[in-house]
C-alpha cells in the first residue's frame, strides 16, 4: 500500500523572502528603538563620563581615566531652565560648541563674582560657572559668564562606580 | 471566573499597545523636530520687510547648524542670551573672525565701533535695525545658542515663499 509521502518543499525564492521579511522586521524594531532612546536622552536623562579633574574631589578624585565617574543628568530642567548657585551642569562651550563641558553654577544673574583683579555682574540670562578644583579647571574665570541657553543638563548623582554612587544637589 | 480575568488581560494589553504607540509618536516628533527640522512663530518688528511684525509661522532646520554650515546672509531661530526661554528670530551678518562696524546707541550718538567676531560666535541683526535687540546690545552670540535656520515662510499663505540670504 503505498504510504503518502509528505514532503514540505521550501524553495529557494520563499526562503529568501523569509530571511528579507526578517531582516526587515529586525531593521524596523531597530530604528523605532533608536528613536525612542534618543528621545529619552535628549528628554529625559542620560549617562556620561566625567572626563578630567576639573570637577575633583566631587568626580574623578583620582587622576585615573580607568576609574572615571559615570554621572546621571537629567533634562527636565531644560523646560523652564530655572537654575540655582549650587547646580552642577553640563553646557556646551562658549567657543567650540560641539565640547561639553561639566561645571558648577556657583552666580546667578545679578550675581556679583570676584574674580582676580576686579568684582564682575553676572548678566541677565547667564550664569558664572567653575569647577570645583580651581587650580585645573577652565571656566567662567577664562571664558566670562555663560549664557543659560548653552546648559543641555543638570547633574543629579554618580552612578558609576558603585562605591561612589551618590547624589548632588 | 475566568472571564473576569481575562477582561483585565485584554485591557491590560490595550493599554500596554496605545503606551507604545503614544512613545512611538512621542519619539517620532522628537527626532524630526530636534534633528531636521520645526515650525516657528515669528512675530514683531525687528525682521521687517522679511518678516511680517504680526505673525508668520516659517520652517526652520537643524541640519545646517548642527554640521555649522551657516553663512553670512541665513536668517535664524535663536536662543536669546538675556532669556534662554525666548527664541527670536535674526540674521547672520557676520561669522567668527569677521570685523562688525555698527552704532552701538542709534539714538544717543552717531558714534560707531568695530568689533572682530571671536572664535565659535556669530553677529545676528534684525533687519529693521531702527527696533529690533540683537548683537548690538547684547554682543556676538555664541553657536550654541542657535536653534535652526529659517527656510520657509509657510502661513499665511500668500506670503508662502522662501526666505533668501537678501531682505526682500
Amino acid at each position: 500500500m503505498p504510504v503518502a509521502e509528505h514532503h514540505i518543499l521550501v524553495d529557494k525564492p520563499s526562503l529568501d523572502m523569509g530571511i528579507q521579511n526578517l531582516i526587515w522586521q529586525v531593521t524596523k524594531k531597530a530604528f523605532t528603538g533608536g528613536i525612542i532612546g534618543i528621545t529619552i536622552s535628549d528628554r529625559f536623562c542620560s549617562v556620561v563620563p566625567v572626563r578630567g579633574d576639573s570637577m575633583s574631589p566631587t568626580f574623578n578624585p583620582q587622576r585615573n581615566s580607568y576609574l572615571d565617574d559615570y554621572v546621571l543628568v537629567e533634562k527636565f530642567c531644560l523646560n523652564d531652565y530655572k537654575f540655582a548657585r549650587g547646580d552642577v551642569v553640563v553646557f556646551s562651550s562658549p567657543t567650540h560648541f560641539k565640547d561639553r563641558y561639566i561645571k558648577r553654577i556657583v552666580g546667578m544673574p545679578g550675581e556679583w563674582i570676584s574674580s582676580s583683579r576686579d568684582v564682575i555682574r553676572v548678566p541677565e540670562g547667564h550664569c558664572w560657572v567653575e569647577g570645583d578644583n580651581k587650580a585645573s579647571s577652565l571656566d567662567s574665570r577664562t571664558f566670562g559668564p555663560i549664557p543659560l541657553g548653552l546648559i543641555r543638563g543638570r547633574v543629579s548623582g554618580v552612578v558609576w562606580p558603585p562605591q561612589r554612587v551618590s547624589k548632588i544637589g | 471566573m475566568g472571564s473576569s480575568s481575562s477582561f483585565w488581560n485584554i485591557a491590560y494589553q490595550q493599554a500596554m499597545k496605545s503606551g507604545v504607540l503614544v512613545a512611538k509618536v512621542y519619539s517620532f516628533l522628537h527626532v524630526t523636530t530636534n534633528y531636521l527640522a520645526f515650525p516657528a512663530y515669528a512675530f514683531g518688528p525687528s525682521m521687517i520687510p522679511t518678516l511680517h511684525p504680526s505673525g508668520n509661522v516659517v520652517l526652520a532646520e537643524r541640519i545646517s547648524t548642527r554640521s555649522r554650515k551657516l553663512s553670512r546672509g541665513d536668517v535664524v531661530v535663536l536662543q536669546s542670551p538675556e532669556d534662554p526661554n525666548k527664541t527670536p528670530i535674526k540674521r547672520v551678518i557676520g561669522l567668527e573672525g569677521d570685523c562688525v562696524s555698527f552704532v552701538a546707541d542709534p539714538e544717543k550718538s552717531d558714534e560707531s565701533k568695530t568689533i572682530v567676531v571671536p572664535k565659535g560666535h556669530v553677529w545676528v541683526q534684525g533687519d529693521y535695525t531702527q527696533n529690533s535687540r540683537d548683537s548690538r546690545m547684547f554682543g556676538p552670540l555664541p553657536y550654541g545658542l542657535i536653534q535652526g535656520k529659517v527656510l520657509w515662510r509657510v502661513w499665511p499663505f500668500q506670503d508662502f515663499g522662501p526666505i533668501g540670504p537678501t531682505t526682500t
